[in-house]
């Protein structure tokens, strides 16, 4: 979270700096099997984020001592790309990618079925390409559909959103400016048949009655966002299928 | 079995009156199963299977794949078998007089076999053995990879779909469970096998497919050598 600052993040009629209203999302595209060497791969463009993912496995899981006998283990790893953002980040993880990359194995761990693979690992490498605020929540929406397309078993796909506090209101999916100069960030993660969470964090100061605006928000922009997901998923063999004259 | 087109994702439930659930979803609710893959819906009186549109393959007992040699023991070989677990070859399960220490003779590593699913256990350990009728190493050919949950698709109704490609090509095919095929033949021949096992695999989920490869046999008739066996 940054400092306050003079830039009036949303008007008297709530419309924000970007032009949306309080509960509005981003533009969303999501792309599958962009990646012809992983088993399962999509691509995100969430606002001005494009973030690449690629699926690995379930394999055997190395070093032989990491391996757990009761299931497989779930290691997600976020990277930005040294280009990713205005000033160039040095390349390599820093404890924020390890924290991110923590919280998003936790989470996708949540949904995978990894009581079906003993002693394996499935890796999930998320890519951050161009970063605009919310990398973290559109990286595991988009890994979610990767995982889905490596054919690996999952009770629920996973959705991710944020809300925030930006000039006292409660608003849906920040943007990078009210990201820095907001008052609330909350990234949540959830699978969306049953609205359990799978992935919560916050940064800045929400009241309880604040809370649960904002979650109630982000539990209905969820089942928009679930719908981008099949459809990513879906639409190579809807249109096969009307090809062929079914 | 129908095949009908209704497509799923994990968390999708499944529509059904009296048919037992059997592959591919789980138990959501009373009396609700849900999808746990991205694939179809397969629907005969009895059963509901959801086969997914790819996937790893997981080994059964029986099962013949094609697998292939990545190290070297004393005393075995760790065959990969295009699943999350490596799968081991005894000596004494192979056809060969070895000796223990010596057998990098018979297979190398990068060696290919066709063998048999011997025995799995609970942590998916997998033996496999060459002594039954028809295993064997793989000498030359050429061998592709498709997703192990097409395999059904390339084989067809009692081998009708890889028996019409092989006798229109006139090349040799082993189809393994795991999503391994080795082919055998005149290169061109190869590659226009290659060419229909490629769309089967991508059109595994329509119908019509048994008609359209015949057309495309047909159509590519022309192009085979006709000397091959």
């Amino acid at each position: 979270m940054g400092t306050a600052s003079d830039i009036k993040l949303i008007d008297e009629n709530n419309i924000r700096l970007d032009g949306r209203g309080p509960d509005e999302l981003r533009p969303i595209k999501i792309e599958t099997n962009v990646l012809n060497r992983a088993d399962g791969s999509s691509f995100i463009e969430w606002g001005g984020n494009k973030i690449m993912v690629a699926v690995y496995g379930p394999r055997e899981a190395y070093p032989k001592h990491n391996q757990d006998i009761n299931k497989a283990i779930v290691k997600a790893r976020y990277n930005m790309a040294a280009f990713s953002v205005d000033e160039r980040k040095r390349p390599g993880p820093d404890r924020r990618s390890v924290e991110i990359s923590k919280v998003v194995s936790e989470a996708l761990e949540a949904a995978i079925m990894v009581e079906l693979f003993p002693r394996a690992q499935i890796d999930v490498f998320i890519e951050v390409l161009q970063a605009d605020a919310g990398t973290r929540i559109a990286g595991l929406t988009a890994a979610s559909v990767a995982v889905a397309s490596a054919g690996i078993p999952m009770r629920d796909m996973v959705v991710g959103c944020t809300a925030g506090k930006v000039g006292n209101k409660i608003v849906l999916d920040l943007s990078k400016e009210e990201d820095n100069f907001g008052q609330a960030d909350l990234p949540m993660g959830i699978l969306p048949k049953s609205d359990r969470i799978v992935l919560m964090q916050m940064d800045g100061d929400l009241s309880v009655e604040e809370f649960e605006q904002a979650t109630s928000m982000i539990m209905k922009a969820t089942k928009r966002i679930a719908q981008i997901q099949r459809e990513a998923l879906t639409k190579k063999y809807e249109i096969q299928q009307k090809e062929q004259g079914e | 079995m129908t095949e009908t087109k209704q497509i799923v994702i994990p968390g999708d439930e499944i529509e059904r009156t009296n048919e037992k659930v059997r592959n591919g979803a789980y138990k959501c609710g009373q009396d609700k199963y849900c999808s746990e893959y991205f694939g179809i819906v397969q629907r005969n009186e009895q059963f509901i299977d959801i086969v997914p549109f790819s996937g790893p393959y997981f080994p059964r007992k029986d099962d013949k794949i094609i697998g292939k040699i990545l190290e070297i023991g004393p005393s075995m070989w760790t065959v990969d078998i295009n699943s999350p677990y490596h799968s081991l070859l005894h000596m004494n399960d192979t056809p060969w007089r070895t000796s223990a220490g010596d057998i990098k003779r018979y297979l190398a590593i990068g060696d290919y076999i066709y063998g048999k699913i011997m025995s799995i256990n609970e942590l998916r350990e997998s033996w496999v053995t060459l002594k039954d009728a028809g295993l064997r190493k793989l000498e030359g050919g050429h061998i592709i990879s498709i997703p192990a949950p097409k395999v059904p698709r390339i084989i067809g109704k009692g081998g009708s779909m890889v028996n019409m490609i092989k006798d229109a090509t006139g090349t040799r095919i082993v189809v393994g469970q795991n999503g391994l095929i080795w082919l055998d033949g005149i290169p061109k021949n190869i590659m226009i096998a290659i060419d229909a096992i490629k769309m089967v695999e991508n059109e595994a989920h329509t119908v019509g497919l048994t008609d359209r490869m015949e057309a495309y046999l047909e159509s590519k008739k022309g192009e085979i050598d006709g000397n091959s066996k």
